[in-house]
């Protein structure tokens, strides 16, 4: 095997659910804070899945308090404590920029049906 | 000091202590075997000769071959010497491993940059260049490069268009994120001269005291 590939291999994580754009996920953050750790929940909609590798990434979205907040977490950092998928959303592209501009009901995403 | 040679991999990325995501180079250090040992008394100096990459044997020249046979190693395609203090703990046919290093060291990193060929002043030294519009005929020139009757010449070491690259570059004081002495790897944070697949030598670093 490739030594870079086995190196990057190494690090990935299997533990954590499939999900892409379009979910609705509810992460969990492990923060340090004063020595303390705890884990903080950030929850909203996937908005992007970028990168591959060690290096992927996944962008979460979420209205709070009137005002749209993005956070961007490494996929396989050792930091996530875990991932729960709460809805599946049915969207048809990969990158659901769109949301920024929409507000209220229009920020609705249909959920899948299977 | 320490030192060996090796081979840049390529650079990739890796978390360390917890979360913190860090760009690394990987690159394949040693297996270095000692060719020959160089002593005061013999030489005039002391230090070890090591020799890294294997190299068949049809291509080494006679004198080499005898070079080699005197160590009893196999020919080896590079060769360096690293200076010493204590040439009697190191013998000839010896085999240094990466293992020699290990995290939290600090390195310098000497190779062969990357070539670019024939470049203008603003790639070569970071000239700013000319408007490229307005009716600008002035883009990418180096501009006056001295004056006239008086001094009638150009300074020497006048910044000019040439050859950049492919010289030898030494990246100092990396960090050494981790060695795996097993398959000879060492993770240094950060970049390193050259291309991939390409000779360079890891030392100890020159400030690490």
């Amino acid at each position: 095997m490739d030594r870079i590939e086995s190196i990057e291999r190494a690090q990935l994580r299997d533990d954590l659910p499939q999900f892409g754009p379009g979910d609705t996920v509810r992460v969990h953050y492990k923060v340090v804070e004063a020595g303390r750790e705890r884990t903080q929940v950030f929850q909203g909609v996937t908005i992007k899945k970028q990168n591959g590798g060690v290096r992927e990434t996944f962008t979460v979205r979420k209205v709070s308090f009137g005002v749209g907040v993005e956070r961007t977490f490494p996929l396989h950092s050792p930091k996530i404590a875990k991932v729960e998928v709460i809805s599946r959303g049915k969207v048809r592209r990969s990158k659901l920029y769109y949301l920024r501009e929409k507000v209220g009901k229009k920020a609705r995403i249909k959920e899948k049906r299977y | 000091m320490k030192a060996l040679l090796g081979k840049k991999l390529g650079m990739t990325q890796v978390f360390v202590d917890g979360d913190r995501l860090v760009p690394v180079t990987v690159v394949e250090a040693g297996p270095c075997v000692i060719t020959q040992v160089k002593t005061e008394e013999n030489d005039g100096y002391s230090a070890i000769q090591i020799g890294y990459g294997d190299i068949e044997e049809r291509k080494v020249n006679q004198p080499l071959k005898g070079h080699f046979a005197k160590a009893k190693v196999t020919p080896k395609r590079y060769l360096a010497e690293v200076r010493i203090d204590n040439p009697e703990e190191f013998k000839a046919g010896e085999v240094l491993t990466a293992g020699i290093f290990s995290a939290g060291e600090r390195a310098d990193i000497v190779g062969i940059s990357k070539g670019k060929g024939f470049q203008g002043v603003i790639k070569r030294h970071g000239f700013s260049g000319g408007p490229g519009g307005h009716g600008s005929h002035f883009h990418r020139a180096p501009g006056s490069i001295g004056a006239a009757a008086t001094p009638s010449r150009v300074p020497k070491g006048k910044r000019m268009a040439g050859h950049m690259g492919s010289e030898r570059v030494t990246s100092a004081n990396l960090e050494i994120v981790k060695v795996d002495p097993e398959r000879n790897i060492v993770l240094l944070k950060g970049a390193v001269p050259g291309a991939k697949g390409s000779l360079v030598v890891v030392k100890e670093s020159s400030k690490s005291k």
